[in-house]
């Protein structure tokens, strides 16, 4: 579903990436951990292009991003993303925002695309925020809002940029409780996160990142219960 | 100073004349300048170096200089060097429209690029192009954070319109400078001029304030 190859990222003279090989598979829940400034979110920014890649490739099904003739407009509908800031258009009201992206890329009409958009808000818990402004809800309720409005592409993979970081501790859970839900449904997720519970208890794998590289990766139980390489053990014992 | 009502009430006509010729050429500044300010402006924002500098030397030679000069040189060398002739309405529409989208293209600049990146990013990782996005959110957020330095400009563009009297096109002022011509009388002229100005500017910061309210969201 994703292959990542060799995958190398600088910004000017500093390499943030050096050399990062990733392939996740079809529904597969894959959880990136790691000290700030490991490199993390832009190997997660990278996956969608949003930021360019320096040398390497990335595949999104069988597609190769990197290559210049690929339409990365369509490839990224497929690739739904998620952000610590929510980064909703606070100049539309929830109901908008969800809508907004159907109407412009897949030419949905209104009609079809307010119905898909409720249905999600039903499905994230929001459906009474419907005809509010971002501005007046809570961090939890953004951070469900902008999954309604990823979803509402009905892409085949989700990225998870530190989605519960910006939140009030109290607003981590309905966040949380929402990506459960989507992994139980057979999404395929990529999530860069702090939270050690969910990586537990959701992913189905876990990579650890330091220095733009790859510690160690395995499955949540190995990783957590027996860490192999010192620097993974070191960055566990002051998280856990 | 005993004001002399009756030499007022002789150029009445003509300050009336005057206004509306001012508000003319205000208002044909502001359309074209808006219009061209956003293509200058969009042009300075682009990426590649080459392209982006012939904007950028255009906002820096129509702000680096005084508007009595522009005007000047494009009155008597600009429009003869195309027309043959010269005509001072035509200068001065053009004198304000260019000096205007220099600054208004450096408005629509820092307008767009005060709107957080999160919001782009947000809109491409949905799979819309860059000017979907740009039309659909960066734009419609941006437009409300220019209007106050927009109206700032505009009615600097209003009281710099009376440049045109000095290469005779027979607005406000030019009307000002003809009674003062004929009759040696410099305050009922001036003050009346000053009035007419004042009335403009501040019909003008009404409307955009009115404009700004209904476009504020909770």
């Amino acid at each position: 579903m994703i292959e990542v190859k060799n995958l190398k990222k600088s910004f000017g003279t500093n390499e943030v990436l050096k050399d990062i090989n990733v392939t996740v598979k079809s529904q597969e829940v894959v959880v990136v951990i790691g000290p700030s400034g490991s490199g993390k979110s832009t190997f997660l920014r990278c996956i969608n292009l949003l930021e360019s890649i320096t040398d390497g490739h990335v595949y999104i099904e069988g597609i190769d991003i990197t290559d210049k003739k690929t339409d990365i407009n369509k490839v990224r509908t497929e690739v739904g993303m998620v952000f610590q800031q929510f980064n909703l258009f606070p100049h539309k009201k929830v109901i908008e925002n969800i809508m907004l992206a159907p109407m412009q890329v897949r030419n949905t009409s209104a009609e079809e695309a307010r119905k898909k958009a409720l249905e999600l808000l039903r499905k994230v818990g929001l459906e009474d925020k419907a005809e509010a402004f971002p501005d007046s809800l809570s961090g939890g309720q953004k951070q469900r809002v902008a999954i309604a409005r990823a979803l509402a592409m009905e892409p085949k993979i989700m990225l998870f940029d530190e989605p519960t970081s910006a939140l009030d501790p109290e607003m981590v859970g309905e966040v949380l409780e929402v990506m459960k839900q989507l992994a139980k449904e057979g999404m395929t997720m990529v999530v860069v996160t702090h939270e050690m519970g969910f990586a537990k208890e959701v992913g189905d794998r876990v990579i650890f990142m330091d220095g733009g590289l790859i510690v160690e990766e395995n499955t949540p139980i190995e990783l957590f219960d027996h860490p192999k390489e010192d620097r993974t053990k070191a960055f566990l014992s002051k998280v856990l | 100073m005993d004001i002399q009502w009756d030499i007022l009430a002789e150029y009445a006509p003509f300050f009336l004349k005057g206004t509306l010729l001012t508000i003319g050429l205000s208002l044909a500044g502001i359309l074209i300048g808006t219009v061209l300010g956003l293509f200058i402006g969009l042009g300075k924002m682009m990426k590649n170096k080459f392209l982006s500098l012939p904007f950028g030397i255009y906002i820096t030679f129509f702000r680096g200089t005084p508007m009595l000069v522009q005007i000047m040189l494009i009155h008597f060398a600009v429009v003869p060097l195309f027309t043959g002739g010269t005509n001072a309405i035509a200068a001065a529409i053009l004198t304000l429209s260019l000096n205007s989208a220099a600054y208004i293209a450096e408005i629509f600049r820092a307008g767009i690029q005060s709107i957080d990146k999160g919001q782009m990013e947000a809109a491409r990782s949905l799979g819309m192009t860059h000017v979907q996005a740009m039309r659909h959110v960066i734009l419609p957020q941006a437009f409300k954070r220019m209007i106050p330095p927009l109206g700032n400009e505009f009615i600097v563009l209003i009281k710099e319109s009376s440049l045109a009297s000095l290469v005779a096109a027979p607005e406000l002022m030019y009307w000002g400078r003809a009674m003062q011509g004929q009759y040696f009388r410099v305050w009922e002229p001036y003050i009346t001029a000053a009035l007419i100005y004042l009335v403009l500017t501040l019909s003008l910061s009404f409307i955009l304030s009115r404009l700004e309210r209904r476009l504020a969201t909770e």
